[in-house]
This record gives C-alpha cells, sequence and structure tokens, in this order.
C-alpha cells in the first residue's frame, strides 16, 4: 500500500496531530512512514501545510511531487485549493467548510466553494459546528481524519488504536471525544 | 533490542549524539536547527547524566564552550541554523587549526528557499574554507547512525567535524532504528597540548601546516566512506552525483530503479577518486544537490574539460531554491503527471504578528509617534517583529543580521539621519546588540533603541533567553543614564504613557533606551495551561 497525504491549513490549527495519529497508525502496522513538517516563521498565522507519506515499500523523498497526493486534509477550504496542483486527478479532498479569516483579502466564499464544487472528490465538512454540537469542541480535527479513513486507506479500528495510544495519557475523556469524533467523520464518508 | 522511533531529523540527530556518548550541546535557537537541543533538553538519558543543554547567547559562545569542554576530552555537540556559522566563523575555522581533544561535531543546519531566513547560505563552503571533514547525511537513519561515526572520526582524525543538514532533512519524520546500548561519556582528560591551542603565530603555522597535509588523508577516507556509494548503472549516457537528501529526489524517480550510475556523496573532502571514475565512465554527468551548486561549480572549474557537466549552474535545475521531486524530474528529463493546474481563487496568506502579541503595540505607538516627523527611519532587527514590515504597520525599513538594528541606527545617526530608531527583541538583544549599543553609548550617538522584551525567543517557539531580568541592569552597565532608560508595558490602555516617552527620547539628543516589556502571548497561554493542568 502507499498513501501520500497533504495535510494543510493555518498556523496553529492544529494539524500536526492528525499527522501524529496517521503516523502512529502506520507505525502500528509497520509501514514506512516520512512526514515533512514546516516549523518557524510560517506557524504564526501563515499558510502550513506538511507531507505525509505512507507505504509498505521504502519512501524515498520526503516530498511529494506534484500529481501525487492521494488525498489533502485541510482545516480550511482555500487552503485545501492552494495544494491543488499536488493532487492526483483520482484524489480526494477532506476538509473543513469554515473559511479562517485573517487576511483583508480573503475570496468570496462563493468563488472558493464553487471551486471545491467542480472537483471530483470532495468531502466538506463543517467541523466547526458538528464538533460543538456533539460537545467535543477540541476534537474538529479528527472528524476530518475520520471523512478520510477510506481515502488513507487504513483500517479504522487501527486509527481508533492510534488514537487510543496517543491521547490515553491525557485520559479517558479526552480519548472518548476523539473516538466520538472519528465515527463522526467516519460517518460523513461518500 | 533493536527499537524504532519516529523521529524528526533534528530528533534523530540529539539522539544519535547522546547515544554517542554527548556531554554536552551548546546552541542559540534557530530554525531549522532548534529541535535538536529541545529534544536533548527533554530526554530523561540526558537528564540522568546531567548532560548540559542550556541554550548559549550565541552561537559564538556555543562553540566557545563546546571547544572548553573537547579542550577537557569530553564530546561537544554544537547546533545552529546557516546564518548562525557566520556568527561564530572566528573559533568555527579556528578550530580547524587547534584541532580537538574530545569529539567535536558543528551541526549546521541550512534553509535552501528560505523558509524561515534571509539567505540561502550553503554551509559546506564552510567546511571546505575550514579545511575539516563535513558529513551530510541522506536520511533521519543515516542522521542518527552517523553521528556515532562522527564522533569517532572526529577524535581519531583530531579536527571538529561539521555535518550539514537542510531543512527537509530537519523538519522531516521517520521511523529510525535506536541503537541497543548507549556509550558511556568520556572521562575528563588532560591530554589537550598548549601548543596546539596557543594560536601564537609561531603555533599556528605548524598547526596550519599539519592540517593542509592532512587534507589527503581525509580525502582518502571519503573515498573509502560507507556513506559515499557509487551506485551501478547500464546506461552511462549520463552519470548522476547525487549529495545528501538528493540522492531520495533521485531515487524517488526510478521506482523500478535508476538506469544511470549514481555516486552519493555524504562524506567530504569530496572524493575526487569516484568522482573521476563517474566522468571517465559517463558521457555527461549531472549534479543533484540541495543548496549552492557547491559540488557542480568544482567538477566544473575554469578551464574547459571533457565531460559535459549540467545542473544548477547550466539550467537542468533551478539556480536558487531547495530542491523537489519535480525540479529533479524535470532535470532528468522525465515527464511529469498530469496535474492540477493552480486555482486562480487562492491567495496568499503571509504569517502575521499573533492577535494580542506585545510587538503589535510597540509598533502602533511608534507609527503613531513618527507621523510628527518627516524622514524617520526605523532600523529592525531578527525576530517575530521582523514582520512589522508587512500591513498593517509598514514599520520598519531595515532587517540584515542578529543585532544590525542598534549599530545600523547609530551609521544612520552618524550621517546626520534623525530620528533614527532601533527595534530589537530582548533575546536578539543579547545575542549581537550589546556591544553595538556600547558604540553608541560611547559616543552619545542620537539614536533610540527599542527593545521590545517579551521575556522568550519567541519566533523559534519560546525558549529561554538569555538577558531576562537583566535588561536594565545591561544598559546601566554599559553606561547608560537613568534619565534616559525607560521601562513600559505595552498595552492599549498604556499608549498614551508609551508615545510620550517615545517622543520625548526621539527628541533628546543623544542615546536612550526603551524597554516595551510584557511576555509573548503564545507563552502567556502556555504558561497558563501548565498551570491549569498542575491544578
Amino acid at each position: 500500500m502507499k498513501s501520500d497525504i497533504i495535510l494543510c491549513g493555518v498556523g496553529g490549527q492544529g494539524i500536526l496531530s492528525i499527522a501524529t495519529v496517521i503516523g502512529e497508525a502506520a507505525m502500528n502496522e509497520n509501514l514506512y512512514i516520512k512526514q515533512a513538517e514546516v516549523h518557524g516563521m510560517s506557524q504564526r498565522g501563515g499558510d502550513v501545510q506538511s507531507n505525509l507519506r505512507i507505504s509498505s515499500q521504502p519512501i524515498n523523498s520526503d516530498l511529494i511531487a506534484k500529481g501525487g497526493a492521494d488525498v489533502i486534509i485541510s482545516m480550511e477550504p482555500m487552503e485545501a485549493l492552494r495544494y491543488l496542483p499536488y493532487l492526483s486527478k483520482q484524489g480526494w479532498i477532506i476538509t473543513s467548510s469554515t473559511p479562517f479569516v485573517n487576511i483583508p483579502n480573503y475570496p468570496d466564499m462563493d468563488k472558493i466553494n464553487a471551486d471545491l464544487d467542480k472537483l471530483q472528490n470532495v468531502i466538506k465538512i463543517d467541523i466547526e459546528s458538528m464538533a460543538k454540537e456533539n460537545n467535543i469542541p477540541r476534537s474538529a480535527n479528527i472528524i476530518l481524519l475520520g471523512a478520510a479513513q477510506k481515502a488513507l486507506g487504513i483500517e479504522y479500528h487501527k486509527l481508533e488504536d492510534a488514537i487510543r495510544s496517543i491521547f490515553g495519557r491525557k485520559g479517558e475523556a479526552v480519548v472518548e471525544a476523539n473516538i466520538k469524533a472519528l465515527a463522526l467523520g467516519k460517518a460523513m464518508q461518500k | 533490542m533493536a527499537r524504532k522511533r519516529l523521529l524528526l531529523g533534528d530528533e534523530a540527530i540529539a539522539l544519535g549524539a547522546l547515544h554517542a556518548g554527548l556531554s554536552g550541546v551548546y546552541a542559540y535557537p534557530g530554525t531549522p536547527s532548534t529541535e535538536i537541543t529541545e529534544f536533548i533538553q527533554a530526554d530523561p538519558l540526558a537528564k540522568e547524566r546531567k548532560v548540559h543543554s542550556r541554550w548559549c547567547t550565541n552561537e559564538k559562545t556555543a562553540m566557545e564552550a563546546a571547544l572548553g569542554m573537547s579542550f577537557m576530552g569530553k564530546r561537544a555537540l554544537v547546533c545552529m541554523k546557516h546564518v548562525g556559522l557566520n556568527v561564530c566563523a572566528d573559533p568555527f575555522v579556528n578550530s580547524g587549526i587547534t584541532g580537538v581533544n574530545g569529539g567535536v561535531v558543528v551541526l549546521v543546519a541550512d534553509d535552501p528557499s528560505m523558509h524561515s531566513s534571509q539567505d540561502e547560505q550553503d554551509s559546506r563552503f564552510y567546511g571546505k574554507f575550514a579545511m575539516i571533514p563535513t558529513f551530510e547525511p541522506s536520511s533521519q537513519q543515516e542522521a542518527y547512525d552517523m553521528m556515532a561515526v562522527a564522533f569517532d572520526y572526529s577524535e581519531q582524525q583530531k579536527l571538529p567535524v561539521l555535518m550539514r543538514v537542510v531543512t527537509r532533512m530537519a523538519h522531516s519524520r521517520a521511523a529510525v532504528t535506536i541503537a541497543d546500548e548507549p556509550r558511556e561519556e568520556n572521562e575528563l582528560n588532560y591530554n589537550a597540548e598548549a601548543s596546539h591551542w596557543v594560536l601564537l603565530p609561531a603555533n599556528a603555522r605548524k598547526r596550519n601546516v599539519a592540517l593542509t597535509s592532512q587534507q589527503a588523508q581525509l580525502e582518502t577516507d571519503a573515498c573509502n566512506s560507507e556513506y559515499n556509494r557509487y551506485v551501478e548503472g547500464t546506461d552511462k549516457s549520463m552519470g548522476i552525483i547525487a549529495s545528501g537528501i538528493a540522492f531520495n529526489y533521485v531515487n524517488e524517480c526510478f521506482p523500478q530503479g535508476c538506469p544511470y550510475p549514481i555516486l552519493k556523496i555524504s562524506q567530504y573532502p569530496l572524493p575526487k577518486s569516484l568522482v573521476r571514475r563517474m566522468c571517465d565512465e559517463c558521457e555527461s554527468v549531472l549534479v543533484v544537490e540541495d543548496g549552492q551548486p557547491f559540488i557542480e561549480d568544482m567538477l566544473r572549474g575554469v578551464m574547459d574539460g571533457n565531460t559535459v557537466v549540467k545542473g544548477r549552474l547550466t539550467g537542468e535545475l533551478p539556480r536558487t531554491g531547495e530542491l523537489t521531486p519535480d525540479v529533479v524530474k524535470a532535470a532528468l528529463g522525465l515527464p511529469s503527471d498530469e496535474t492540477y493546474d493552480p486555482c486562480p481563487d487562492v491567495v496568499p496568506r503571509p504569517p502575521a504578528l499573533c492577535q494580542g502579541c506585545g510587538h503589535r503595540d510597540v509598533y502602533t505607538a511608534l507609527n503613531k509617534v513618527l507621523l510628527d516627523y518627516e524622514n524617520p527611519r526605523v532600523f529592525g532587527d531578527i525576530g517575530c517583529y521582523t514582520l512589522g514590515f508587512l500591513p498593517p504597520f509598514h514599520a520598519i525599513h531595515s532587517c540584515v543580521d542578529m543585532g544590525a538594528s542598534i549599530t545600523m541606527a547609530k551609521g544612520a545617526a552618524d550621517a546626520g539621519q534623525w530620528p533614527a530608531v532601533a527595534v530589537i527583541g530582548d533575546s536578539t538583544f543579547t545575542h549581537s546588540g550589546m556591544t553595538g549599543l556600547l558604540d553608541a553609548i560611547n559616543e552619545n550617538a542620537n539614536i533610540t533603541v527599542i527593545i521590545s522584551d517579551n521575556l522568550t525567543t519567541g519566533m523559534t517557539g519560546g525558549q529561554d533567553s538569555a538577558g531576562t531580568n537583566k535588561f536594565e541592569a545591561i544598559c546601566r552597565g554599559l553606561g547608560l543614564s537613568d534619565d534616559h532608560l525607560h521601562v513600559v508595558v505595552p498595552l492599549p490602555k498604556n499608549m498614551e504613557e508609551i508615545t510620550r516617552i517615545i517622543k520625548q527620547e526621539i527628541e533628546y539628543n543623544g542615546t536612550s533606551v526603551i524597554i516595551p516589556r510584557r511576555e509573548c502571548i503564545q507563552t502567556f497561554q502556555r504558561h497558563l495551561k501548565q498551570k491549569k493542568n498542575k491544578q
């Protein structure tokens, strides 16, 4: 198996915790992993992305080539589109539908939605509202992960196990909130 | 039993050093090298062994402390970003002349494409310049393994070793197999010979001859290094020289195996015999290296040769910027995958000062005051507050290197500029601003210095700042009068007081320092969370 994933959003939105769960699940499966992250200046409210590659074969490049990503998981709708040239023509976009507006010239949301709707494989979720309604306000990002499960090609229960081991030290309540988020996301899959 | 851990390149380097018997890491934070020292600060083995890991004031103090530890026979690691090597160039270059006693590895993280930097300099030039062995790992596993080899080699050759990585190695995670048993630390010894370490010309000349004569051995070792590898290929129309992580990008392009011979380079001096073999065997050579065309330029030289050398200097690869799988693919003449066009509606999202950040209030106040002057000039410095250049502030006119705000403001004032204002952060001030302030005070230069103190090294993620709680004392110690030393709290409610003081000190004909002090909003929130978790 091979899955090339771009995780993206705005600095501070928590894309790296999604990466940590996928990484843990892949490690438990004895898969090869490479994950390039962005640290430093751009974390201050700028666009951030991480290239995560998992494979049953050894991986060479830390970066994904254009047209090579199987899935883009984005915490922000415009950020999902930023990496479009990296998405494979058969690839999936799993994105939060809520814009993060911290720039004066943020484009019209109708345009962003139209751009996303033009693509074949897109799942847009209002993760913030869904997380609030379900009383798991801090697990919105894990809803996205659940919605990406099939596109990632990782078995659902492996992601559950990874959540248990990653969030275990934060207590059972945090684990349960994230398991619930994962299930909510899973149900949103097409 | 061997076990695997998912580690950033930086973390693999840190763990490799610890397992190689490290006694001290010396560093100043700098992207993309910061996580090495942070890892050691948090590591249980390092704590148990009391491995030195406190941040240094700058890269020069770090390099010199490491030499002191080496002098006493123990192993030391110095970490920095590429431009930090400029700051410690003096002890770094001279460490080739003194040589080492305990092993020294100087880890420099280059930042091609300048993700968080002001230039794209390639540290391999420094390794050649100082005539010391240079290592360039191609994977996280190699980075971990190489650390032990580098320390052993440093002690064997009695020379420091430069290890060069790039952002995509430093900040990329992979599973790394960890050694079973960490090596013990070295014992303190008195083997360092004064005649090697006292660089009087009479001694240094001998050492210079010794270092120069050692070069042939270093090159032979590089030819035989397990990290430099000639991979056979059937198609000799082209050979590929790939250094460090460039090797991975080349292999990525050939999932079924590369038809061309590849020379992987991860240890320098450049192994010339391996290079000659490739040039003899192949009709042309493509040099793929991340950073500047270091190897390519050496191959090309000045004289025309028989070998066709291709790379960054001939346009097969872009002249600047980091390597990517896409540019390497294009250089190899391979077709790209079918891709979507960039979405025209996407706009840039540049980084910005955080909401609630004290630097914002400083710039708001400064901009307000400077409206009253015809041609004010504000000299900025390196840190989060460099973002004051961007909208909405447009507040600074320069940012060159650590500490340059104060000295450039002084030079501008010497030239007749008024108002000349310097804006510098607390950590940058102790790193390289203090000496410049002494110059200014000694001449009572007509400048206004704002030390925007957020009690941390903010841009790199909130590391301890060397001068915290000492800034007034430092300024007084440098000879500044209390009349022109002010501390304010940068909050909107204090705007009237802050603007009044800035105005007053600009009007004063001489050197003055204003210290707006409020904790970084990021570390403040982190500390609040830690407090909450403890309760």
